[in-house]
């Protein structure tokens, strides 16, 4: 399964990354050669397999309804690139 | 005297017990290797003052009797895990100014047992990486270079560096792929990455968060077991972390072997491997057999796919679990008109290549039209290749393989750079392992004909590390490796 | 009840529409926090590490939320799944901290159920439940407080959420505001999510598509996002639905997108261009194993399980005599059904129901008080409806004695002792004032027996006025008779 550039600009922008234009090429084989690569899985037939989710087959915990975090503004703003009146700010979200 | 910075942990533990020296004394003499030492580019951040002010907490209890398990041990954190109030890079650009504002439950559970911080080691980006050269804040050099500068292996390659450099008594590490075993082996020491669910992952800046695995890389078996059994333990803040007992490694370390199957992998075998490399194994497994063990060669029929299955599943897990660093609450920030102009300057300026090329790679599979035929498969893959193990441990106690099929290469070296696959096809002993959550220990067997460790390692049972321990106390026994 | 059938110049069209609708879960901790679910507080307080997305944090589940779901899904008359899977649904939002959202997608929690629901004219219907599933908020983005940026306060992301999935059911407005009061008033009983649409408790998407009246096919549907009263949510289908009629009739199609509601016009804009349509790419969440529940745990929340509005307007009509309709309105607000049916022990029912559905919330309503702080207490309501069926006083004055219970919160029989409001049934003295009338009255009697037989009436009320309403009218309506007809 081969892919195309198309493709490649829209994986980079699901990323949120921006690939430069004389790069998708470059860009666009070298994922051909990862994705070839990755096919040699098709060798084998997994019509019957369970996929594998969590490894160690322990069911989910679940914790008692607590109020055991919180307050902590000072500790969530202070490694924000921009924080103002106590809230991250970002460029303005247009809806 | 002797030069303490090259003392095991168990020995170190021994001689402050002793008297001999204080735990200031010895964090002084690494923070002084640390300074002459540079050029390893080992640690990320130092920490000098923190390490000196535990140190001398440290030297209080064992003035007054209360030392702890690992009181006034130095230890180096990779810098993975997040320490309060002390930076925490992930060895990135996006994350070059982040300080947490907590603490990861491995390195509390460390400090809990009175162990010394002296600072945050190198690592491949968000370790992403089997050389130590996609850091951000540049290469590791591995300690056994000779003529030219070689790589540590990775990720953990600043936490293997600094320990077979005595730039550190003993280090933390994380595994997702064979980030502790393949460093331990090239550096020349050892190294052991638990069972999934042994360590909690809480604080760890995740990778893949279905294979990542912390776990101790340092001098020696013993090391890796005391070391162990500070770090583990249940943890209610992780739900992926397992409630059972930590038993005490340490104990193992004299358990009779005898009787004992060890299983060799014929597929861990391939045509044109490394003469040398298989040798060591024979002779690995000689040591055991001499010891009372039986040898068994068994099968692992889906090893071939192992890599493959690693490299859909990692970057799946990682693009999602790096999506988070967007600019907006924490870490760099390329500023941008609009939102999403915002997240990929951000983003793009912030990440390496190797970290970008995974994210690509882990959304492409998981994208609408391509998630069954690679997410899913893969996932399918992985039921295989657990199965395989759990088959072969109905013949074996524990598996012997090399850790990988070659030793330290030069930094920079172009095959590697040319080919991310060449530099993925490394990680082919080892990403099994972390597919089937199976605890596995690497440690140093022997020298190559240019004078470089190979090392071998040990798959046990989900959580056996104990047997892993006792056989693993032999071969060292017998290998009589010399550490740098 | 009546189909809703859109009648255009060109043809028939009928209506095809589903909901989904985001139900926060009442629990005191977030769904995988232990931070405050409180809301109302000072910005990105009730916020943890978790919440904030910092690296290496991890989401544990909350017990209570799996319960009230579990609740949830048994008020749905849903299937438990004892296996459900967390998954996460990626995509880049400023108020989503991870830049994914912890949901269920493949596997979840609560399978399919129905619901019934009360139309206007009397009639029910079911609306099929297609799933529902557990998952975080988001925070909140503010807008107005800079021309330049925007504000995220992360005191809601975290908080837990059910999404409740519809089968596409519903074939006119009507039905899915029945929907959303039944809805809404299953949640209220369950006390599991407070249903307050106005504050963003409970917010509804609603796909709509059309198709010629009669068809089975299905068209395209466009799905309009957080549309935040029933009324909105009314008036979007309808005018959503002819917006693609008039796109149909012109020779237009109708591509899947996502609009905006808009409440000051009605209409609807377009949201998402397609270019920009995501790619969720949910995958199992690997910070959270699956989550297995036993039959035991199950078995233990169903025998928690209250009596839900169905079941009690059900033994309503078939026990205490209501109309369908009567149960209805008293069933929708767990409160409201439990004072009535304390008024209503040991006396008339039927009457204790239409006092409640007229006056007394009419009086709620004028003083604007919630039914737990009424002034006039179940019990009370009930003896006052006693009095009148004793015929110890008159439904016009029961009216006086209600309005003073509802000033002064006294019992009716005080009010009726202490005013003298006792009904006249001795016959003697009804006698004696209808002698006055007749006496003072000789045109009227004479007009009365010169065959205008309706005067009776004035006769009876002018009795009735001068006993100061106590006389028993039946008593009197029977007297003045006999005494013009002798």
């Amino acid at each position: 399964m081969a892919t195309d550039t198309q493709t490649v600009k829209r994986t980079a922008f699901l990323s949120r990354l921006k690939i430069e234009d004389d790069k998708i090429e470059a860009t666009k084989e070298e994922f051909n050669k990862i994705l070839n690569w990755i096919e040699e899985l098709n060798e084998i037939n997994t019509d019957d397999v369970e996929p594998l989710i969590a490894v160690n087959n322990t069911p989910l915990r679940i914790r008692e309804d607590e109020v055991t975090a919180g307050n902590c503004r000072e500790d969530i703003l202070k490694n924000a690139p921009s924080a103002e009146y106590d809230y991250f700010a970002v460029p303005k979200v247009v809806e | 005297m002797t030069d303490i910075t090259k003392l095991t942990v168990s020995e170190a533990l021994n001689a402050l017990k002793n008297k001999e020296f204080t735990a200031s004394e010895l964090t002084e003499a690494y923070l002084h290797n640390m300074e002459n030492e540079r050029q390893y580019n080992a640690y990320i951040t130092e920490c000098a003052d923190i390490a000196l002010t535990q140190a001398a907490e440290a030297d209080k209890h064992y003035a007054n009797g209360t030392n702890r398990a690992l009181e006034g041990i130095p230890l180096g954190i990779k810098d993975l895990f997040c320490t309060k109030n002390i930076r925490t890079t992930a060895a990135s650009h996006i994350l070059d100014n982040f300080v947490p504002p907590y603490e990861s439950t491995v390195t509390q559970n460390l400090l809990d047992d009175g162990a010394v911080f002296l600072g945050k080691l190198n690592l491949d980006e968000f370790a992403m990486g089997g050389s130590n050269e996609t850091s951000y804040f540049g290469p590791v050099v591995n300690p056994w270079s000779k003529d030219k500068p070689l790589v540590p292996g990775g990720s953990s390659g600043g936490s293997a560096a600094a320990v077979a450099a005595h730039l550190c008594a003993a280090a933390t590490g994380t595994d997702t792929g064979g980030s502790i075993r393949e460093p331990a082996a090239f550096c020349g020491i050892t190294g052991i990455k638990p069972t999934y669910g042994r360590c909690s992952r809480y604080g760890i800046v995740a990778f893949a968060s279905s294979l990542d695995q912390a776990g101790p890389i340092a001098q020696d078996v013993r090391d890796c077991a005391i070391l162990l059994k500070s770090m583990a333990g249940f943890d209610e803040k992780d739900s992926t972390s397992y409630k059972t007992e930590v038993p005490d490694f340490e104990s193992f370390m004299d358990k009779d072997i005898a009787g004992l199957t060890i299983g060799l992998p014929k597929e861990y075998r391939p045509d044109g491997m490394n003469p040398e490399i298989c040798a060591y194994w024979d002779k690995a497994a000689e040591y055991l057999k001499a010891r009372g063990a039986k040898v068994k060669e068994i099968s692992l029929p889906h090893t071939k796919y192992a890599l493959a299955t690693y490299y859909v599943l990692a970057p799946a897990e990682a693009s999602s679990n790096l999506a988070r660093y967007d600019g907006i609450r924490y870490g760099f920030r390329a500023e941008g008109q609009h939102l999403d102009d915002l997240y990929t300057n951000t983003r793009t300026q912030g990440f390496g290549a190797e970290v970008k090329r995974r994210i690509m790679i882990g959304t492409y599979v998981l994208s609408s039209g391509y998630y069954d035929a690679y997410f899913l498969k893969a996932q399918k893959m992985r039921r295989l290749i657990y199965n395989d193990f759990m088959d072969a441990f109905k013949q074996c106690d524990v598996i012997l393989t090399p850790t990988s099929p070659i030793t330290a290469f030069p930094i920079g070296d172009e095959s590697m750079l040319q080919n991310p696959i060449n530099m993925y096809l490394n990680d082919v002993f080892t990403v099994s392992v972390n597919l089937a959550g199976l605890p596995a220990l690497s440690l140093p067997i022997g020298l190559s004909a240019t004078g470089l460790p190979y090392g071998m390692q040990l798959i046990g049972k989900p959580f056996d590390e104990g047997t892993l321990f006792s056989v693993a106390a032999k071969i060292e026994t017998d290998a009589k490796f010399e550490r740098i | 009840m009546a189909e809703y059938i859109i009648e255009t110049a060109k043809g028939k069209w009928e209506i095809v529409v589903g909901l989904e609708i985001h139900c926060q879960i009442i629990s005191k901790s977030k769904i995988f926090s232990g931070a405050s679910t409180e809301f109302g507080d000072d910005p990105n307080i009730n916020v943890s590490f978790v919440d904030a997305g910092m690296p290496g944090m991890l989401p544990t589940l909350n017990k209570e939320c799996v319960h009230q779901a579990v609740k949830t899904g048994l008020g749905l008359n849903a299937k438990i799944n004892k296996y459900s899977e967390f998954s996460r649904k990626n995509y880049f939002y400023a108020d989503m901290p991870t830049d994914y959202q912890i949901t269920q997608f493949r596997y979840p929690i609560v399978g399919e159920g129905e619901i019934t629901i009360d139309l206007s004219d009397g009639s029910t219907k079911k609306i099929g439940i297609e799933r529902m599933h557990i998952e975080q908020d988001a925070g909140k983005s503010i807008h107005d407080l800079s021309p330049t940026k925007s504000y995220i306060d992360l005191n809601r992301a975290g908080v837990g959420l059910m999404e409740i999935v519809t089968k596409p059911d519903f074939r006119a407005p009507e039905e899915a505001g029945a929907f959303l009061r039944k809805l809404r008033s299953i949640l209220r009983y369950l006390g599991t999510c407070d249903g307050n649409m106005d504050e963003g408790s409970m917010r509804c998407d609603v796909n709509v598509s059309v198709r010629p009246y009669g068809s089975d096919e299905l068209r395209s549907r466009s799905e309009m996002k957080n549309v935040n009263s029933v009324k909105f949510v009314m008036q979007a289908i309808e005018n959503e639905a002819k917006r693609h009629i008039e796109i149909y009739e012109s020779g237009g199609t109708i591509e899947q997108e996502t609009r905006q509601f808009d409440p000051t016009t009605g209409q609807s804009k377009l949201m998402r261009k397609k270019e920009f349509a995501h790619d969720y790419r949910y995958f199992p969440e690997p910070d959270l194993p699956p989550l297995i529940l036993s039959d035991e745990y199950i078995d233990s929340i169903r025998a928690e399980m209250i009596e839900l509005p169905d079941a009690k307007k059900q033994r309503f009509v078939e026990t205490l005599g209501l109309t369908p309709y009567d149960a209805t309105v008293l069933c929708e607000n767990k409160e409201h059904a439990a004072f009535f049916e304390k008024a209503a022990a040991g006396h008339d029912a039927k009457k204790v129901a239409n006092w409640m559905m007229s006056d007394f919330f009419a009086m709620l309503n004028k003083k604007r008080l919630d039914i737990a702080q009424s002034p006039v207490s179940a019990e009370n309501l009930g003896n006052l409806v006693e009095l009148i069926s004793k015929e110890v006083i008159s439904g016009k004055i029961a009216k006086d004695v209600f309005e003073i219970m509802s000033e002064t919160g006294k019992s009716p029989e005080k009010i009726v002792e202490e005013k003298g409001l006792k009904q006249v049934t001795d016959t003697g003295a009804i006698e004696t004032i209808i002698n006055e009338v007749i006496a003072s009255n000789p045109d009227n009697v004479s007009a009365y027996k010169n065959g205008k037989t309706n005067l009776a009436g004035w006769f009876v009320g002018q009795v009735i006025k001068q006993s100061q309403g106590k006389a028993n009218p039946a008593i009197v309506n029977k007297l003045v008779r006999e005494k013009l007809d002798k």
